[in-house]
C-alpha cells in the first residue's frame, strides 16, 4: 500500500449513477438468462460481503456477484461478460493481502465458494484432484490416512483457498525446503476470458511447448480462471522439532540465519522475530518466548527421527558458534505447536496492540536482513510511527508491520510513506517488493519502481495474449504508462517530506 | 547503453541487423543440443564472448551468471563451495553452456525428487526479439512481482528471446549417496517405486532398463542409512554408481546412442513423459525407465502416431529426440487454444520471428 488509490477507497460510499445502473439492468438480464436466480447477487447487502479481501483498506462494491455451481455455468458467465465487454473478478476465499480480489466497481465478481470438492487423491501417484475453491489446510487433512500432506501452508491456510494459492504463488513457513505453490502444483485447469477451458501443466511432471503453469502460478487472476488444480502431495516426516534461539543483537540473529545456511543445512522452517514482536506474540499466546533478547530464531528441523537428530545437532553447533544466548529444543508435539503459536499469531497478535497495520513483505538476499531491520529502525523515528518485524528468515522474506490507527489521515499518510520507503531500501539491497502477498493493487507504484517501461509493457503482452480484450482482474498488477508517471511526480515529492535529512541507507 | 556488458551490446547490434533484414538467428552456446528439437534455422548468433559467474553468494544459495559460460566451469565453481545444480541439467557432450541449459529446459536422473530447471531459476536478463535488454525475477528465493516471466523463458527453446545471464537457486550437495539395485520386471519395478514414493525416504533418482532397476538414495548419512535398512536391494559400488549415473544424465549410456544404420532403417529414440502411475506401454523395441516412471524413453520403428497416442492415452506426450526423419514434428502438437496463446506471447517478444524460428513448433 504505497499511496492512496482514491478510486478504490471512496466507492462504496457512492450512489450508484444512472449510467452504472443501466448497466447492471442489461448486465443481470443477460446473466438471468443462463444463471439460476440463486447464482445472482445483486444490491448493497447483498455485495457488500464482496467488497474487498484481506487488504481492507480497499474496497469497491461490485456491481453483480456470481456464484456458479460449476464449470458449465462459469463457462457462460465468462462467455456472456466477454460478449458484453464485462470485465471479471475471480474470488476464492478473499484472504489476500493486496487487493487481488477487489471488486471492479462496473464489473462482475465470480465467488467460486461452490467449487469445493476433493475430485480424487491417490496415494499411488501421490496426487490430488481439487476444485479451485478446496481449502489448502483440507487438502492435508484429506490426504493424512494415506500420510501424505500438501506443503505450502501459509499462515491463512485454515481459510484461504487452492485457488488462491495458485492466482498468490503462496509460500508459508516451510517452503525454504518444500517450495512454493508453483513447486508443487502440477496442473491448473481453467477457464480464459473467454470462457474457453484450458489446462496448464499436466499429471505428468511436463508438457510440449511453453511453460505456460509457470507464468500462470502467481499471475493474480489475471491470466485465465482456475477451476481445477492437481497438486503434488509428499509423505509427512517422521518427526518435527524446533529449536528457538534468543540473540542479544540482531546483526547476530541475521549473521547466524546466513551461517545455518551456508552449513549446508535447510532447515523445514527458520524464522525471525525482532524483540518488539517476540513480546507482543508472547502476551498474545505465551508461548514461552525469550522476551531478553533482541530477535529469536526459530529453526525447524523434520525427517526421520535419526536425521532430525543429525540435524539439529548441527544446528545447534552453529547457532552457538554464532552467539546464540539461549537455545531451546521442543521436547514434544505439543510443544513444537506452542512454539510455533507464536509466530503464526503474529499478525493477530499485533492487531491486539494497534487499531490497524500495515503489513509488507518484500524479499532481500539473506545477508541484509540485519542491515534492513537497522535501517527500519531509523524510519521508526523518521515516521513517528512503530513497526514489529517477522521475517521468514529462511528465504529472506520479510514481513514488517507498520502500526498505525487509520482514523488519523496523517497516520495513514506516514504509514504509506514508511511502505514505500522499506520497499524501495528492499530494492537497493537487490531484492524485491513482494515476496508472497502478491502486487494486487497495494504495489501497483511499486512496480514503477522495479521494472523499466519495456519490461511492464512485456507484461501486459503476457496479459494480453491470453486475455486480449483484458477484462480478467483489469487494473491489477501492472501499473500503465501514465500512473507511473503521475508516481514519478510523488517522487520528487518525497524530497519535501518531514526529516528530509535523516540519514538513508 | 551504459552499463551493458561489451559482448551484450554486441548482441543487441547484431539483433537490430538481423530486424532490419528479417533475417533468422539461431542462438548458438556450445552447440550440444542441436539434435534435439526441431532443426536450428538461421544465422548463427554465438554466445561464445558472454562468459563468467557475475556473483555467487553460496550463503545466499544462489549463483549468478552469464550465458555463454560453459556448464562445467558453472559446475566446479559450485562444487568446490560443496553446492551442485541438484536437476542434474544433461550435458550430452563437453562444452555446453548454461544458456542452453536455460533455454533447454532439460533435467536428469534426480528430476522427480529435486524438481525441474525452472524451479530454480530465479531471474534473468533477456534480450528479446525486440532487441530490448528486459530483467526478469531477481536474485531472492521468494518473489511474485509481476508475472514469473523468467521462468517462462526456461525451457523456451529460444523462441522468445537471448538468456544473457540467469540467476539460479543452487543447494548443497547431498552429504551421503547410495545406490541399490533389484533384478525386477517392468510392472514389478513401477510398483514398487510408485510405493516408495508415499515413504519418507530420500530416493532421488530410478533407472530401469533389461529387468534391472537400480536406485540412488541421497541426504543426511542418517536418512540414507535408515532407507537401506527398508529398501533391501544389492549395493551398487560407489565408483560404478557414479559412472552409472553420469551416463544416464549425459545420455552416454548405450541406450540412448542408436547406431546411425538403426536410424536409418527407421528406429527413433522417444520420449514419454506421462503421469508415473502409467500402465507399461507395449510398444515393439527396447525401453529405459527414468523418474520413478514418468520418463519412459523408447527405442522404437513404431509409427510416430502410434508412440503419441499411447503417450496421450497415459495422459502424457512424447517427444521425438532422435531419428532420421522427424517430420511427424519433434514436439507433440499443442491444442488450439495453447498454441494461440504460444503465438500471442511469440508476438509480444519476437514480433519479426527473428529468433530461433520453427526450433519449437513451425510456426512459433
Amino acid at each position: 500500500m504505497n499511496s492512496p488509490t482514491q478510486s478504490a477507497g471512496q466507492d462504496t460510499r457512492d450512489a450508484d449513477s444512472p449510467a452504472l445502473a443501466a448497466r447492471r439492468a442489461e448486465v443481470h438480464a443477460a446473466l438471468a438468462q443462463i444463471l439460476p436466480a440463486d447464482a445472482l447477487l445483486t444490491g448493497r447487502e447483498r455485495t457488500q460481503p464482496y467488497e474487498c479481501d484481506g487488504l481492507t483498506a480497499f474496497r469497491a462494491l461490485p456491481m453483480i456477484v456470481v456464484l456458479p455451481t460449476d464449470e458449465e455455468q462459469l463457462a457462460a458467465t465468462l462467455r456472456t461478460c466477454h460478449r458484453l465487454r464485462v470485465p471479471v473478478v475471480a474470488r476464492g476465499a478473499g484472504t489476500g493481502l493486496s487487493g487481488g480480489a477487489l471488486p471492479h466497481r462496473w464489473g462482475v465478481t465470480v465467488s467460486l465458494a461452490k467449487f469445493n470438492k476433493i475430485l480424487s487423491l491417490d496415494p499411488l501417484s501421490c496426487t490430488a484432484v481439487v476444485q479451485c475453491g478446496v481449502r489448502n489446510l483440507a487438502i492435508s487433512e484429506a490426504a493424512a490416512p494415506h500420510g501424505l500432506y500438501y506443503a505450502p501452508d501459509p499462515s491463512s491456510q485454515i481459510a484461504c483457498t487452492i485457488g488462491g494459492n495458485v492466482a498468490e504463488n503462496s509460500g508459508g513457513v516451510h517452503c525454504l525446503k518444500y517450495g512454493l505453490t508453483l513447486h508443487n502444483v502440477l496442473r491448473v485447469r481453467g477457464l480464459t476470458a473467454a470462457g474457453e477451458p484450458v489446462e496448464f501443466g499436466s499429471e505428468a511432471l511436463d508438457v510440449p511447448g511453453l511453460d505456460l503453469l509457470a507464468v500462470v502460478i502467481g499471475s493474480e487472476g489475471m491470466l485465465a480462471v482456475t477451476t481445477e488444480v492437481t497438486v503434488k502431495l509428499v509423505p509427512r516426516p517422521e518427526l518435527a522439532r524446533c529449536m528457538l534461539a534468543s540473540f542479544a543483537t540482531v546483526e547476530a540473529a541475521g549473521a547466524a540465519v546466513a551461517n545455518v545456511i551456508a552449513q549446508g543445512i535447510i532447515p523445514a522452517g527458520l524464522e525471525l522475530m525482532d524483540r518488539r514482536m517476540t513480546e507482543v506474540a508472547e502476551n498474545f499466546v505465551h508461548a514461552g518466548y525469550d522476551l531478553s533478547a533482541a530477535a529469536i530464531l526459530l529453526c525447524e528441523s523434520d525427517g526421520a527421527p535419526a536425521e532430525v537428530e543429525e540435524e539439529i545437532a548441527a544446528m545447534r553447533r552453529v547457532l552457538t558458534e554464532s552467539g546464540a544466548t539461549r537455545i531451546e529444543v521442543s521436547r514434544d508435539e505439543a510443544q513444537r505447536l506452542k512454539f510455533w503459536s507464536g509466530r503464526k499469531n503474529a499478525f493477530p497478535a499485533s492487531g491486539g496492540i494497534s487499531p490497524d497495520y500495515m503489513c509488507m513483505d518484500s524479499t532481500i538476499p539473506r545477508r541484509k536482513l540485519a542491515e534492513m531491520l537497522l535501517a527500519i529502525e531509523v524510519m521508526e523515528t523518521k515516521y513517528g510511527l512503530r513497526c514489529v518485524n517477522v521475517f521468514h528468515a529462511g528465504d529472506g522474506n520479510l514481513h514488517p508491520l507498520i502500526l498505525f490507527d487509520a482514523n488519523d489521515p496523517d497516520q495513514f499518510r506516514r504509514c504509506e510513506l514508511f511502505g514505500a520507503e522499506i520497499l524501495e531500501a528492499s530494492l537497493r539491497v537487490g531484492g524485491t517488493v513482494t515476496g508472497e502477498h502478491g502486487v494486487g493493487v497495494e504495489k501497483l507504484n511499486s512496480m514503477c519502481v522495479q521494472f523499466s517501461p519495456a519490461e511492464r509493457d512485456r507484461f501486459l503482452a503476457v496479459k494480453r495474449a491470453f486475455d486480449p480484450e483484458e477484462l480478467l482482474n483489469p487494473g491489477k498488477v501492472i501499473p500503465t504508462l501514465q500512473r507511473c508517471a503521475e508516481y514519478g511526480k510523488m517522487h520528487v515529492h518525497r524530497g519535501m517530506m518531514p526529516f528530509p535529512d535523516l540519514p538513508r541507507f | 547503453m551504459p552499463g551493458v556488458p561489451a559482448a551484450v551490446a554486441q548482441l543487441m547490434d547484431r539483433m537490430r541487423a538481423a530486424r532490419a533484414h528479417r533475417a533468422p538467428l539461431q542462438i548458438v552456446g556450445g552447440g550440444t543440443k542441436g539434435f534435439y528439437g526441431e532443426a536450428p534455422r538461421g544465422e548463427p548468433l554465438p554466445l561464445r564472448e558472454l562468459t563468467g559467474i557475475t556473483s555467487y553468494e553460496p550463503s545466499e544459495l544462489v549463483v549468478t551468471v552469464r550465458a555463454g559460460t560453459s556448464l562445467a566451469e558453472l559446475e566446479s565453481a559450485l562444487a568446490s563451495k560443496g553446492q551442485c545444480l541438484p536437476f542434474e541439467p544433461p550435458r550430452f557432450a563437453a562444452g555446453g553452456t548454461v544458456g542452453g541449459m536455460v533455454a533447454s529446459g532439460l533435467a536428469g536422473p534426480s528430476r522427480l525428487a529435486a524438481g525441474a530447471l525452472r524451479d530454480y531459476v530465479l531471474g534473468l536478463t533477456l534480450l528479446d526479439g525486440r532487441g530490448e535488454l528486459l530483467t526478469f525475477g531477481g536474485q531472492v528465493m521468494k518473489n511474485v512481482a509481476g508475472y514469473d516471466v523468467s521462468r517462462l523463458i526456461a525451457g523456451s527453446w529460444g523462441v522468445l528471446g537471448v538468456v544473457c545471464e540467469v540467476s539460479l537457486k543452487v543447494m548443497g550437495a547431498p552429504p551421503d549417496t547410495a545406490t541399490l539395485e533389484y533384478e525386477w520386471d517392468e510392472a514389478r519395478a513401477l510398483g514398487e517405486m510408485a510405493r516408495w514414493r508415499a515413504l519418507p525416504v530420500p530416493l532421488q533418482a530410478s533407472a530401469w532398463c533389461e529387468s534391472r532397476l537400480r536406485i540412488r538414495l541421497a541426504g543426511s548419512r542418517a536418512a540414507v542409512l535408515e532407507a537401506r535398512a527398508r529398501l533391501g536391494g544389492t549395493a551398487m559400488d560407489r565408483e560404478a554408481a557414479f559412472t552409472f549415473w553420469e551416463s544416464v544424465r549425459d545420455q552416454r549410456h548405450e541406450f540412448f546412442a542408436p547406431a546411425a544404420d538403426e536410424l536409418e532403417r527407421g528406429t527413433a529414440l522417444w520420449r514419454l513423459s506421462v503421469p508415473p502411475t502409467a500402465k507399461p506401454f507395449s510398444l515393439r523395441g527396447r525401453q529405459f525407465i527414468e523418474w520413478g516412471g514418468a520418463q519412459r524413453w523408447w527405442r522404437t520403428a513404431a509409427p510416430a502416431a502410434e508412440v503419441r497416442a499411447a503417450a496421450a492415452g497415459a495422459g502424457g506426450h512424447a517427444t521425438l529426440v532422435r531419428a532420421a526423419d522427424k517430420s511427424a514434428g519433434a514436439f507433440a502438437p499443442l491444442s488450439g487454444e495453447l498454441m494461440r496463446i504460444h503465438r500471442a506471447l511469440k508476438t509480444a517478444f519476437d514480433p519479426e520471428r527473428i529468433l530461433n524460428p520453427g526450433r519449437l513448433y513451425a510456426d512459433l
